[in-house]
């Protein structure tokens, strides 16, 4: 499978400064200091961390902040942007505790400024069957991990999502069993590839997307990516999800992009690329098979999917 | 009075569903069919057809109930324009969205629930649809009437085919179903009295 810079893709209008730029460094690390604007806007993008194909194309920004999974502001897709443009995500405090010897609180807006910022572009996968390329822009969130030094019985982490019916008003519906909640296996979020994004396109998050700092798991489905975080909790025994206490039948804790397990009520075979007409094949890990399918040796995916 | 009324009903089914299927060609053009536009033609026509296939189920409570007899002259009409979007809805997913791609289609995804109730409707409804003109109808005599029974099992797996593809949250199916039950329930009951 070969992978392609992040230079090489197909960027944005509003990129083509940024494409310029990189075309001129041809290729080896990138680093961005200094580009008008973002000052502690860096890219440290190697390829072989994931990325993309060779006829991945970005997704429009129109599309990545029109068409929106994020059921604390409405269950339409095409409505969550209208029914979050209010969404305050600033100041916001993220904490970070639980079974480590230190503890975190920091303001996002301060997280962005203390440690340097990077280029992300992944494809991103939804259980639903549709796909998108996105650059994100944030940090590894191993880097905030080891800063909070995980104890050994810290086998898990568990991300929250904000919890405030009144800033979220689908928060209200008694439906689903809020806060959202996400999960991880240590190594799985000590992986290189998982990230906490802060901005995508080289702009901040906007609340659609996530704000003001999200989860990002390229080869597991979207849902597994968690959006405007306050909590990161390392914790011994592994978190139930939201979706897991919706349906535990039909999502489960991995959820892995796999291409021969099917949602118990549709195919996952193939997706619907956003921008595209027709069908592509959907990979193993969503194309990132190379760099974390070590991390599930020996375990049967269609029990634990 | 009344017989002029049926006449600007059935003018108004035409127009209505002309408008809706320009609408979707006109957004095609426009970019307004979301990030997403095979899903929205997709959801668009499947939920075109099952209002129409509910419009076509409320024909005979509405005939007994507001002894209205001329609205049986429409129900062919309404059924028939939902029996068109079921066509379009059918050959989206076909076409559009797996571009006859039939290997595709074959390996993993007729073996879906989904697909095998709605493709089971569908086939349903062709049969209704060719059976549904005054020779088919006469040829028939009263087995017509059983055969057009039917719709009643295809407006029921309709709604399952609906149910069973959202995420989570059955609201808008349940909807639908409660509906049709609503219908079914009270044609019985007004017939026999």
């Amino acid at each position: 499978m070969t992978k392609v810079k992040s230079s090489e893709i197909t960027p944005e209008s509003l990129y083509l400064n940024r494409r310029k730029f990189m075309v001129g460094v041809g290729g080896i690390i990138l680093s961005t200091a200094g580009f008008p604007g973002c000052d502690n806007y860096k890219t440290t993008y190697e390829p072989s961390k994931g990325g993309v194909l060779p006829d991945d194309k970005l997704t429009s920004y129109k599309d990545i902040t029109t068409y929106n999974n994020f059921y604390e502001f409405s269950l339409d897709k095409e409505d969550v942007i209208f029914a979050a443009k209010d969404f305050k995500t600033s100041p916001w405090k993220l904490e970070i505790g639980g079974l480590t010897e230190k503890s975190l609180s920091i303001d996002v807006d301060d997280l962005t400024k203390i440690y340097d910022q990077e280029e992300r572009i992944y494809r991103f996968r939804c259980v639903e069957g549709w796909s998108m390329v996105i650059p994100w822009l944030g940090l590894p969130l191993a880097r905030l991990l080891k800063e909070v030094e995980p104890l050994p019985e810290a086998k898990y982490v568990q991300f929250m999502t904000l919890h405030s019916p009144s800033r979220m008003p689908n928060q209200k519906s008694r439906s689903f069993p809020w806060p959202y909640i996400e999960g991880l296996r240590i190594d799985e979020a000590m992986h290189d590839l998982t990230f906490l994004s802060t901005g995508l396109y080289g702009k901040k998050l906007m609340p659609q997307n996530g704000a003001p700092i999200r989860l990002v798991v390229p080869w597991k489905y979207g849902f597994k990516s968690i959006k405007s975080i306050v909590r990161i909790l390392l914790v011994e025994h592994m978190p139930s999800s939201l979706w897991m206490k919706v349906n535990p039948r039909e999502y489960g804790f991995y959820s892995n992009v796999n291409p021969t397990v099917d949602h118990p009520r549709w195919s996952q075979a193939s997706e619907r690329r956003i921008g595209e007409f027709g069908r592509r094949e959907t990979l193993p890990f969503n194309g990132y098979e190379e760099d974390v399918a070590d991390l599930y040796k020996g375990m049967d995916l269609k029990k634990y999917f | 009075m009344k017989s002029s009324l049926i006449v600007w009903i059935k003018v108004f089914i035409h127009i209505a569903a002309l408008y809706f299927t320009g609408l979707i060609f006109w957004d095609y053009l426009n970019d307004q069919l979301t990030a997403n536009p095979i899903e929205e033609i997709t959801k668009r026509t499947g939920k075109y057809a099952l209002i129409l296939l509910v419009l076509t189920l409320s024909c005979t409570p509405v005939k007994i109930l507001f002894g209205f007899n001329q609205i049986i002259k429409a129900r062919r009409q309404i059924g028939l324009y939902s029996f068109f979007f079921a066509t379009l809805h059918f050959f989206t997913f076909l076409g559009l969205d797996y571009s006859f791609d039939f290997d595709l289609i074959l390996k993993d995804v007729i073996k879906k629930r989904f697909v095998i109730a709605g493709f089971s409707a569908y086939l349903i409804l062709i049969l209704l649809a060719a059976t549904s003109f005054n020779n088919a109808r006469r040829k028939l005599g009263r087995q017509w009437y059983n055969l057009h029974a039917l719709i009643y099992p295809v407006a029921s797996i309709v709604v399952l085919h609906f149910a069973w593809l959202v995420k989570s949250g059955v609201l808008e199916p349940l909807l639908y179903g409660t509906l049709i039950s609503l219908l079914l329930i009270l044609k019985l009951s007004l017939l026999k009295k």
